[in-house]
């Protein structure tokens, strides 16, 4: 039993771990360390493991194969009464026939802590819901009961919290909130935080670190801001922010950078931001790092990769930003952000533009988009 | 949800609007009312009223006149306390038995195998399928199965759990057998309907803060089956109080099971004593309905009612 009563997070760490259910596999082999205290966020598409993750840990499955450990103890074959760790439901899977206050001091009941209702009474307060500790569960709303749920969870000082898109039942606004309460909670009590989302926007706002998943397997782990720079496979490109893809064969090189030709169009990347050096590989660029030109192209130079010229198809109003469609004969459709500060580089469907971008701004992926490798075997 | 399963723990309900429309509702309600006054409260009435008749000064055999003989009451109350205290007895330990096994059985067929519909449509099917034979049948059935001579009773006899001149028919845990049997579907598809709506999230949630399988049952699975195992008791332990074929001679009883229900029937079909067989009944009536009130207050699902 996990007795100890601590207020400080525990390691995390995940070896070899593969689980299979009947007709398909949920993790093909997944090694993952978390260090101690920090907000951790498995972000994916549904389906690509990250739940199955997370009952992992929580112990409600069992691995086919590989060991969970938590500060540096095994724990694959305990149960999941004897993990140091809590877990706040998707569902919130609050107790209905019992009141908040007896839901919060539950896990505490069970430990035996002394004092278990004053307790659950300062973790509901740590939540602003202690004037709600006698009703019932299901006469609080969506949002307060997430709260409870997570009061519940953190009042047994658990090493490791399990968030299992907790979120994703609330309404935007009211989801933001809770964003930034949670985060201030995880800073207030330092316990590890392994929360799973598929919101990107949630992942990289609250995580410390984000491991952005993809059919049973970890794509690529890093800090939001890296991530987001610097996508390493077409998936994280795509699922994390938007991209601009470009597939072409590596032409020339030298100690800094390497150029692709693509239709004709060169275009360059600083080589330690790209994941391959030659042969044919996709280069890639954030729609809001990208400009337009009217009228004319650019005066071309060595920092800046210049397309087009192409017109542009389509015009979205988004309010911050408005986002534009550009189609450019032999490449493709690009996405071009611009922000909405007065006056719009471009406000007309079909006007004739250059798009370019610095050259600093591109990264080079270590895989290619499946439309080009399908096209690439066809000319095999 | 498994929330539904408490909606009665609710106080939202209440708050419609009540009194709009009071005039419709009533209309509405009328075929009910005129149906429950013809077929409830009338015969109601009569008995009674004649559970309070005295023997015709006119003398003829089975006549009765009006009267208020309250002292009717005390009359069966002496003369019958040994069967009415029995008909409680056994319909508590055969409403007992009956929970011991649906409970499990209704798990299983409810929660555990939810993955396979197929199997509990199967289950559920033979759980009901009693039904499409008569019980007087089923109920001489297992007569002939436990007879005396029967090879159950001589194996019995010769493993030396009885003795060579103890037989099973006529005797109590007989009565009590075919009452648990004859009642378990009545328990086990109100079980099966709550725990089919069981959360299954509420017991990994139990399990993710540290409560073993057992207070898991305990503190999760049992409160909020509550509603399915009052409804289930109730149902099963109303009728076997009243019931009269189990413990009849002609079936599983014998002279020293009868219960209340054997006593009205011989008062009224064989010694056409109507004020005695009125008298028991309206009895036997209250003490359920006392015993039904002071269990389901202390169970606190009033309005389950």
């Amino acid at each position: 039993m996990a007795t100890e009563f601590v207020a400080r997070g525990a390691d995390l760490e995940l070896v070899g771990i593969r689980k299979e259910f009947p007709g398909f596999t949920a993790i093909e082999n997944l090694d993952l360390k978390i260090p101690a205290g920090e907000f951790f966020a498995l972000l994916g598409p549904s389906g690509c493991g990250k739940t199955t993750t997370l009952r992992l840990v929580a112990g409600l499955e069992q691995p086919t194969a590989g060991r969970i450990l938590i500060g540096g103890k095994d724990v694959t074959d305990m149960k999941p009464h004897q993990r140091p760790v809590n877990t706040v439901f998707q569902s919130y899977a609050l107790f209905p026939h019992m009141n908040v206050l007896e839901n919060v001091a539950f896990g505490l009941r069970q430990r035996k802590i002394e004092e278990p209702l004053a307790k659950a009474q300062d973790a509901l307060k740590l939540v602003e819901l202690e004037h709600l500790a006698l009703r019932r569960p299901q006469q609080l709303s969506g949002g307060q009961q997430q709260r409870v749920a997570l009061a519940r969870a953190l009042v047994n000082r658990p090493s490791l919290l399990l968030l299992d898109e907790p979120l994703g039942a609330l309404d935007l606004k009211l989801r933001r909130q809770m964003q930034i309460e949670l985060k201030a909670i995880q800073m207030e009590v330092g316990l590890t935080f392994l929360h799973v989302t598929h919101d990107q926007e949630e992942a990289m706002d609250m995580a410390d670190t984000v491991a952005v998943m993809n059919k049973g397997r970890i794509e690529q782990m890093g800090a939001p801001e890296k991530l987001y720079d610097r996508p390493k496979t077409v998936f994280v490109s795509k699922f994390l922010g938007q991209s601009n893809l470009f597939v072409g064969e590596v032409t020339e090189q030298n100690a800094t950078s390497l150029s692709i030709n693509v239709s004709g169009s060169k275009l360059t990347v600083p080589k330690e931001r790209a994941e391959r050096h030659e042969g044919r590989i996709a280069l890639g660029v954030r729609p809001e790092k990208a400009n337009f030109h009217e009228d004319e192209a650019p005066a071309s130079s060595a920092g800046l990769n210049i397309i087009g010229p192409g017109e542009i198809i389509d015009i979205r109003f988004t309010g911050v930003s408005n986002q534009y469609l550009i189609d450019i004969p032999n490449l493709g459709q690009v996405t071009v952000f611009a922000q909405n500060i007065g006056k719009s580089p471009v406000t007309e469907l079909g006007a004739k533009v250059w798009v370019s971008w610095k050259v600093e701004h591109s990264f080079g992926l270590s895989d290619l988009p499946i439309d080009s490798v399908t096209e690439s075997i066809a000319v095999l | 949800m498994a929330f539904a399963a408490f909606g009665s723990a609710t106080p939202a309900k209440t708050s419609g609007p009540v009194k709009s429309g009071g005039r419709v509702a009533l209309f509405l309600l009328l075929p009910g009312l005129a149906y429950l006054a013809a077929f409830f409260l009338t015969p109601l009435i009569s008995l009674i009223v004649t559970s309070l008749q005295v023997p015709s000064v006119s003398g003829g055999y089975g006549t009765y006149d009006y009267a208020l003989a309250i002292g009717n009451y005390w009359d069966v109350i002496a003369s019958y306390y040994p069967q009415i205290l029995r008909s409680f007895g056994f319909a508590l330990v055969a409403t007992v038995f009956a929970l011991l096994i649906s409970y499990p059985l209704a798990y299983f067929i409810g929660v555990t195998a939810r993955r396979w519909p197929l199997l509990q449509g199967l289950m559920l099917t033979l759980v009901i399928a009693p039904f499409f034979i008569s019980f007087l049948l089923r109920t001489f059935a297992w007569k002939q199965l436990f007879s005396n001579e029967s090879w159950i009773v001589t194996t019995l006899q010769s493993l030396h759990v009885l003795s060579p001149d103890q037989y099973l028919v006529g005797t109590p845990f007989m009565v009590i057998f075919g009452l648990t049997y004859n009642f378990i579907p009545f328990m086990t598809l109100p079980l099966y309907t709550s725990l089919e709506r069981l959360d299954i999230r509420l017991l990994e949630a139990g399990a993710d803060l540290y409560a073993t399988p057992a207070k898991i049952f305990r503190k999760i699975t049992l409160p909020i089956t509550m509603p399915g195992i009052i409804s289930g008791t109730l149902l099963t332990f109303i009728p076997i109080a009243g019931d009269y074929v189990n413990a009849s001679g002609d079936f599983l009883g014998g002279t020293g099971t009868a219960m209340i229900g054997n006593v009205v029937e011989s008062k009224y079909l064989v010694q056409n004593n109507y004020p005695a067989a009125s008298a028991l009944s309206v009895l036997l009536m209250g003490a359920i309905l006392l015993l039904v009130t002071f269990y389901v207050r202390r169970s606190g699902t009033e309005d389950l009612l």
